[in-house]
């Protein structure tokens, strides 16, 4: 109970608000972090998994791959990478990324394997290129189980982004470390509240962007959904 | 006109689905493909779009190979319906109907509007357009599957068994409208079903499979009920069973025709003409006198 005290006293302490180290200035040091490295795992995850997806072939490779880099402890990585590359956020990049990447390839190609497979043979029947189909039909229908792998990707980074903090002056990392050196477990405290309620906050903005984005014809086919709109829709 | 010759079709496991395949469909004739599950009626029809390309021989269109022409662009000038509709469940039905032309160029209002049209055509009702695929009953989504099918106004419709999934009443429903759109619009319609009733219906020339795409016999409907090839057609086709072997008899109120079980199929009305037509029920599927091909 004392703990949390300490941890709302420290929280609601103007002395924390002001400054290089200001709680304000981690958040979004953190936030940041988080947005970049989800970049960076997209950018090479997606457009491997739509591959995987829309042919059907490398799934074995992909799961493989995707079980090894789940395998890889990320503080080991991160050690050995900013032992390589020195001090600085490169190296929390690097292993973060790696730690995002299996979580959007398998949402990008599950994704895309989900769809009804008539669906995509009746669309390539009535003329659809390849192309077309993936950006027409794939691309939509995938999008809740990709969002989903983009959900959990986020999490991870952002629970785990407090390692950044291990090589450089980083994000709400910092809280953690130098209250646990200091033995200021208000502060340590503190810092771990900040995550979570970043987290959870990233979990309802994903929640909202599903109902955004998710296609309402796929929404409307969910028997729920008939049977409350039947009423209007039938004479 | 299309032409199969000597089309076979072997699948990588070693299935051979069509083999030595040939036939001719005439220009703005129904030909129907019947056969029982398995026998290459689908293998067949796709080989007209290049969904399957074949092992060896050739599929022509007015005379050309279409294994020199482009897929995607064959496609586009081709109607295609399924027995599932195919429709795209995150599109509108509008939507759906208006997917290749805007593909084929069209804009998207062009397309839109057009698309209202044939779901007239198709006998939906407008207030359908802003619905979802998932919104509609089988029936209406098969004819929102035929809107789509007719979009580009093709010269060729290829049908896969498209009112396969529905219930009898609407089956006989959709079968009767396809009869009135194929005196409207006369296309060269290939027209795949496992029901020989079905395809006595709609067939201007029907074409019996056996299992590995062989043809046991080819002709019109009258042709195929006055002389079945053999006794697989013959069985096929129901004749032995004696649903289809009429006789009249007289009960004293006058002649009533009763089939091979003893069960009364109606009455003679007109004078008889054995030699001109023996399609069922006078056979609305015979083609239409007078319609030469373009
Ligand atoms: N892609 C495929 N790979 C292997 N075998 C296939 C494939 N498609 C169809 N076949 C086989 O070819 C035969 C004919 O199939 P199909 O043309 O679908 O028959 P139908 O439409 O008359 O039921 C069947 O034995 C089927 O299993
Ligand atoms: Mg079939």
């Amino acid at each position: 109970m004392n703990f949390f005290l300490d941890a709302l006293n420290w929280l609601v302490d103007p002395a924390n608000h002001v400054g290089d180290g200001a709680i304000g200035i981690r958040v979004v040091q953190h936030l940041g972090f988080t947005a970049v490295t989800l970049v960076f795992a997209s950018v090479i995850a997606i457009p491997i998994g739509f591959l995987i997806g829309h042919t059907g072939r490398g799934r074995g490779l992909a799961v493989a791959v995707s079980g090894a880099l789940r395998a890889i402890p990320t503080l080991g990585l991160l050690t050995i990478v900013a032992l390589w590359v020195g001090i600085g956020l490169d190296a929390p990049y690097v292993a973060l990324t790696v730690l995002a990447i299996p979580p959007i390839l398998a949402g990008a190609y599950t994704g895309f394997q989900a769809i009804d497979r008539t669906t995509v043979d009746a669309a390539r029947a009535v003329g659809m290129s390849e192309r077309q189909i993936v950006r027409l039909v794939e691309m939509p229908l995938g999008l809740p189980l990709l969002i989903g792998g983009l959900r959990s990707a986020t999490l991870q980074i952002v629970a785990t982004a407090t390692l950044a903090a291990y090589v450089a002056d980083f994000g709400l990392g910092r809280f953690l470390f130098t209250g646990l050196k200091t033995r200021d477990y208000g502060e340590m405290l503190g810092g771990s509240i900040l995550v979570i309620l970043l987290a959870l906050a990233l979990e309802g903005a994903f929640a909202l962007v599903r109902i955004l984005v998710v296609p309402r014809g796929v929404t409307a086919g969910r028997p729920t959904d008939i049977r409350v709109r039947s009423k209007g829709l039938t004479r | 006109m299309i032409e199969f010759r000597s089309v076979t079709k072997r699948f990588a496991d070693g299935t051979v689905a069509v083999d030595n395949f040939n036939l001719v469909l005439p220009s703005r004739k129904t030909t129907v493909l019947v056969g029982t599950s398995g026998s290459g009626k689908t293998t067949l029809l796709r080989m007209i779009n290049r969904m399957v390309d074949p092992t060896s021989g050739t599929v022509e269109i007015d005379g050309a190979d279409i294994g020199t022409l482009e897929p995607v662009k064959l496609r586009r000038g081709i109607g295609y319906v399924m027995q599932n509709s195919g429709l795209l469940p995150h599109r509108k039905v509008i939507d759906n109907v208006a997917t290749v032309p805007m593909l084929r160029g069209l804009t998207r209002k062009k397309a839109r509007e057009d698309a209202l049209l044939l779901l007239d055509t198709v006998g939906l009702d407008r207030s359908l357009a802003d619905r979802y695929p998932s919104q509609l009953s089988g029936g209406q989504q098969q004819r929102v599957g035929v809107a789509r099918g007719l979009a580009v106004n093709p010269n060729i419709l290829l049908m896969d068994e498209p009112f396969g999934a529905v219930d009898p009443i609407v089956r006989a429903e959709l079968q009767q409208e396809l009869l009135r759109l194929q005196r409207e619009l006369d296309k060269t319609v290939v027209f795949v079903t496992h029901d020989i009733d079905e395809a006595f219906l709609l067939g201007d020339q029907v074409a019996i499979l056996r299992t590995g795409g062989k043809i046991a016999q080819v002709g019109t409907p009258a042709e195929i009920l006055a002389n079945p090839a053999d006794e697989f057609v013959a069985t096929f086709v129901g004749a032995e069973r004696g649903k289809r072997s009429l006789h009249l008899e007289n009960h004293g109120h006058g002649d009533v025709l009763v089939d091979g079980d003893g069960r009364l199929a109606g009455v003679l009305v007109g004078a008889p003409t054995t030699q001109d037509k023996a399609g069922p029920a006078s056979g609305p599927g015979a083609s239409a006198p007078g319609v030469e091909p373009r």
